[in-house]
């Protein structure tokens, strides 16, 4: 394993050499490429990347051009897992036959997927990659929606979100089920490394992306990635969505190490109601219809039931 | 490399971000790199924006808010220092103005056709009711 970068504070962390580029065609503030930025620069080593069909993969390969300035693959919506999945093992092949130029050079494999790529149509890609041990790492960009085409809901949707596919209206409050708890789905494959980030805590996550490529097999990263198109606000408002998520507990931070060591890495100072969060974005905005309040406490209620269980399993350890 | 249409393109082409070989891209800034007419970052996005953000260095902290927020890789800051803003590829979302910290504020927004000098010159005093 090589050393990881040297990442004390912010100023540090500023003189990374970005490895994506400008002029892709994400919206303006979009925060999958924060997020992308924040994990490519969390280290120095090569990089060997893929990206499923999305936002990030068809906003970044517009042809004649590239924002990757790394080995970059792009096959499917379902199989960016495999795809780098594959690259690793022949890497892992030619290092055990001695065939490699570069023997000493120490890349690292990350797949990007969104969450529709994730949680529904790449789910048992990306769950073999995970069983095969593949020395991978998957981060979602969770914006909790098929962004790119259009905004119907996936798996991560959560309850009363208005999507194309669940949208509200006189009889619909919009989507009905609950989000896919995929963290705890992925840290049940045994994996040595599962955890949640967010960008506006840059920080906490650099210590994991970079505690995920210092681990040896598979690496599931769920990254909260607020949408100014389809969470409907202001793209300034973009890490201030990011920390309504994180302060209301709607995105814990925590990590799960070899699927059963739960620690929380975030607890914010004052807690904000979920109702600010929901308040914030267009897509629930019917929320505060009087016949569909019932609804924001049965959020907050939710939310507080799932923090603390993560209270409980930190302290048990299970 | 010569652009190709995509239906003259064969099947297991590469797209070459840069021109010959580079060894240490993590180690090689952005103005020393010999990117090829296939990076985007010889494109421009600089036509999307209607409003833009303008920098105030007499200001700024250093803080790199700004920096590890901006999603498009604009503001530039080298040594540790935020030296100003590529506005190629500077999209004019705001978030570097809504997260930088000083009081004024370091970045501002102002519509696209506004001149930096002038505004530079009516920079707002200090709010002494921010908290
Ligand atoms: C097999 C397959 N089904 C459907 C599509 C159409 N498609 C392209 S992108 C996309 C949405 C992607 O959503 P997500 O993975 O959440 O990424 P986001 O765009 O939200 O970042 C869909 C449905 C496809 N390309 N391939
Ligand atoms: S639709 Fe959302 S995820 Fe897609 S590019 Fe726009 S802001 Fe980003
Ligand atoms: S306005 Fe947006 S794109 Fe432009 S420099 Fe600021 S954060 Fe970056
Ligand atoms: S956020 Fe403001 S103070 Fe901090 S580096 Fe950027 S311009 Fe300077
Ligand atoms: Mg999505």
């Amino acid at each position: 394993m090589s050393e990881n970068k040297n990442i004390k504070n912010l100023k540090e962390f500023s003189t990374s050499a970005d490895r994506f580029e400008g002029a892709n065609l994400l919206c303006p503030g979009c925060a999958h490429s924060i997020i992308v930025r924040e994990v490519l620069n969390a280290t120095n080593d090569d990089l060997i990347l893929s990206a499923s069909t999305g936002c990030l993969e068809v906003c970044t390969a517009v042809y004649p051009y590239t924002s990757w300035d790394a080995s970059w693959i792009h096959i499917g919506f379902e199989n960016g897992s495999t795809a780098v999945a594959g690259a690793e093992s022949m890497y892992k092949a030619l290092k055990t036959k001695g065939r490699l130029k570069q023997p000493d050079r120490n890349p690292k494999f990350v797949s990007f997927a969104g969450d529709g790529a994730s949680y529904d149509i790449g789910f048992q890609w990306i769950s073999g990659c995970m069983e095969r041990g593949h020395n991978i790492m998957h981060v979602v960009l969770d914006n909790e929606v098929y962004a790119n085409t259009g905004g119907q809901r996936s798996s991560s949707t959560p309850i009363g979100s208005s999507a194309t596919t669940s949208p509200e209206g006189r009889r619909s409050y919009g989507e009905k089920k609950n989000k896919k708890d995929m963290v705890s789905i992925m840290a049940s494959h045994n994996i040595p490394y599962s955890a949640q980030v967010a960008p506006n805590k840059w920080k906490d996550m650099v210590k994991k992306i970079q505690h995920g490529f210092s681990v040896d097999g598979p690496v599931f990263i769920n990254a909260v990635s607020p949408c100014t198109t389809e969470w409907k606000f202001d793209p300034k408002d973009t890490m201030h969505l990011a920390d309504l998520a994180t302060d209301s507990l709607v995105f814990p931070l925590y990590e799960i190490i070899d699927g059963h060591e739960l620690n929380i890495t975030y607890r914010p100072k004052t807690v904000v109601p979920v109702e600010e969060y929901l308040a914030a974005q267009g897509r629930f905005k019917h929320l505060f219809k009087d016949e569909y309040k019932h609804l924001i406490k049965e959020w907050q209620e939710r939310v507080d039931a799932k923090w603390a269980q993560l209270n409980r399993r930190e302290e048990a350890r299970v | 490399m010569a652009n190709k249409g995509w239906d003259e393109f064969e099947i297991g082409a590469m797209l070459r971000t840069f021109e010959g070989k580079i060894d240490d891209i993590a180690g090689t800034l952005q103005e020393n790199r010999a990117y090829s007419q296939n990076s985007s970052f010889v494109a421009s996005v600089a036509d999307w924006r209607i409003i833009k953000p303008v920098f105030n260095k007499d200001f700024c902290i250093d803080c790199q808010f700004c920096w590890v927020y901006c999603p498009d890789i604009s503001i530039i800051s080298r040594d540790k220092k935020m030296i100003g803003i590529d506005m190629d590829h500077c999209k004019g979302c705001g978030i570097c103005v809504e997260v930088c910290p000083t009081n004024p504020k370091s970045l501002m927004m102002f519509p696209e056709k506004a001149d930096e000098e002038t505004e530079l010159a009516a920079w707002p005093a200090k709010n002494e009711e921010k908290k």
